[in-house]
């Protein structure tokens, strides 16, 4: 050791807009692969939901996806796509699949059959029966799966860093840190990354609480 | 009944016309219906009672039709349930299951009002029904409207059920095993409540047990059932209890069928002796069923007890005779209610 303090205080505050800029992009990159993901797999749960044949089938691809090293998917992509969003997106997006398609499906398989068969007795039409029924009682178990994928997914982000300097939020941060052996910069870049993701599962907590009283009721009656 | 906020849009006559279900082509697998045809008129319970796959089920499901018939029709005040558009039959249904079926993510207010708000009555008009059928089933609305359903017990998630079935003030209900799921002190409790509130709404009623004993005593009408989806007989309580048509009624009925008839009458129905001394006999209100005199006349070992009339004024002396001779056939039995 050279007599350099762990952290580097000065280093940090000279570098406040661009680590802000990166925590915009960061989280830019991770909201964008949720929300491409879950619309994707809203679709695929759909399908398996109406084709239960095919959800094991669904199931296999989004883990075979899944067991892909993410440094490795990024490095092929590279080749294909070459360097952009869209390269850094891909990967991202995929792994969402393996985390939202079970929970949705699970959600919607939760609505039990008893209150199913009261909404078609007392005279839903399929869509009120949908909207009004079974989404927002799936919505605890499609909650959860979105609240695991954006964690995770903001792990990831990081990874996108060897997409090069334009790409990887914070990520670009650890990398650099690490080509300069540079600790302060791997502990911003590390320590916002995990911040920022514990931020996410407290929002999702809160957003949850806020669309389902009911389940407050529930645990109260306990 | 008390004014409503809703026009009372009274009761509906029901009749299957050689009404049939067949799953596989060609045998009558558990839940068939076979060529069932009964008249309800309007105003009644009618129970559907027998063995667990006899079809009584299926069959009540046919009436608003969660499951189409293979052949025959069903008539709700004379026209086909199969020529009414589906979502605008079920509304104008009341449908009460076993499981409740509550929707766990509404107030028991707003599951409540879960028809009225389909059928786009104003939310004042609603919050008004919603307020009146809770008192009406017994639930204090100040305590009851805004809570989840989970908070309730089996016994007043019930209530709730019917409650929500009544709300649009349908002509028809269907119940099917609405009692089952709540332990026997609350199942009585809630029979005979729901018994008091027919006679006040006198809505055509459709109901479902496997328990002879609760369609004795909710049906105006029983059809019993029999596997296969065959009606074994249909009639009043009393008479299917005294003249089962078939070995296989009797049997469902149970060798006691005669205690059973006893409990369709009470002591108002029984012949009398002069009082004498009454000096230490027992008094039976004029309400008392027969079944329960009995018991008790066996148990307290004296030579009757004092029948008393509607006003508790001493009748005549009540004897086990007296009690065995109220079910001979020359006594007529006098309608309930």
């Amino acid at each position: 050791m050279n007599g350099e303090p762990l952290v580097r205080w000065d280093w940090i505050f000279a570098h406040t807009g661009p680590i802000l800029d990166r925590v915009g992009q960061h989280l830019y990159l991770a909201v964008l692969a949720v929300a491409i993901g879950f619309a994707i797999s809203f679709v695929l749960a759909a399908i398996a939901i109406r084709r239960r044949r095919l959800y094991p089938l669904v199931t296999l691809l989004a883990t075979a996806v899944y067991t892909i090293p993410s440094f490795a998917m990024f490095a092929a992509l590279v080749v294909v796509t070459g360097l952009s969003t869209f390269t850094a997106e891909v990967p991202l997006v995929l792994y969402t699949f393996v985390l939202l398609v079970p929970n949705i499906v699970a959600g919607f398989d939760s609505v039990p059959q008893d209150v199913l068969d009261a909404a078609d007795g007392m005279g839903y039409t399929a869509g009120q029966r949908w909207w009004r029924v079974e989404l927002p009682l799936a919505i605890p178990l499609v909650v959860s799966g979105l609240r695991l994928a954006t964690v995770s997914t903001i792990g990831l982000v990081t990874v996108s860093a060897i997409l090069g300097n334009q790409f990887g939020g914070l990520g670009y941060y650890i990398l650099d840190g690490y080509h300069r052996t540079f600790t302060t910069e791997i502990l911003v870049g590390g320590l916002l990354s995990i911040a920022l993701a514990v931020l996410a599962d407290f929002g999702f907590v809160l957003l949850q609480r806020l669309l389902t009283p009911w389940s407050a009721a529930r645990a109260a009656a306990r | 009944m008390t004014a409503s906020a809703t026009g009372h849009s009274g009761a509906a006559s029901l009749e299957f016309r050689g009404v049939t279900k067949r799953y596989d082509p060609g045998t009558n697998g558990p839940g068939a219906v076979n060529d069932l045809s009964f008249h309800v008129p309007a105003g009644a319970i009618c129970v559907l009672v027998g063995p667990s796959g006899c079809g009584k089920t299926t069959s009540l499901k046919m009436v608003n039709r969660l499951i189409e018939p293979s052949a025959g029709e069903i008539l709700l005040d004379g026209v086909n349930v199969q020529s009414v558009e589906v979502t605008a039959l079920r509304r104008r249904i009341g449908y009460v299951i076993q499981q409740v079926g509550l929707f766990p993510h509404l107030t028991i207010g707003r599951n409540v009002a879960v028809v009225p708000g389909l059928e786009g009555w104003s939310k004042a008009r609603q919050r008004a029904r919603t307020l009146e059928l809770l008192s009406l089933v017994g639930l204090d609305p100040a305590r009851y409207e805004n809570r989840y359903p989970t908070q309730l017990s089996g016994g007043e998630r019930q209530r709730v059920g019917v409650a929500r079935a009544l709300a649009a003030d349908p002509p028809l209900m269907l119940m099917d095993e609405p009692f089952a799921a709540v332990d026997p002190i609350v199942r009585e409790r809630l029979q005979d409540e729901f018994l008091r509130l027919q006679r006040e709404l006198a809505k055509t009623i459709l109901f479902v047990t496997h328990d002879i004993d609760e369609a004795i005593k909710m049906g105006d009408l029983i059809a019993v059932m029999a596997e296969g989806g065959h009606l074994a007989q249909f009639g009043q309580p009393d008479d299917i209890l005294a003249r089962p048509a078939s070995e296989f009624v009797a049997r469902f009925v149970g060798a006691d069928r005669g205690l059973k008839r006893l409990s369709l009458r009470t002591i108002a129905d029984v012949e009398v002796e002069p009082l004498g001394n009454i000096d230490g006999l027992p008094a039976f209100p004029h309400d008392t069923k027969l079944r329960d005199a009995l018991a008790m006349l066996l148990v307290a070992d004296t030579r009757g007890g004092v029948a008393l009339d509607a006003d508790g004024r001493p009748r005549g002396v009540v004897t086990v005779d007296g009690i065995a001779c109220a079910l001979g056939d020359a006594v007529p039995l006098r309608t309930a209610g």
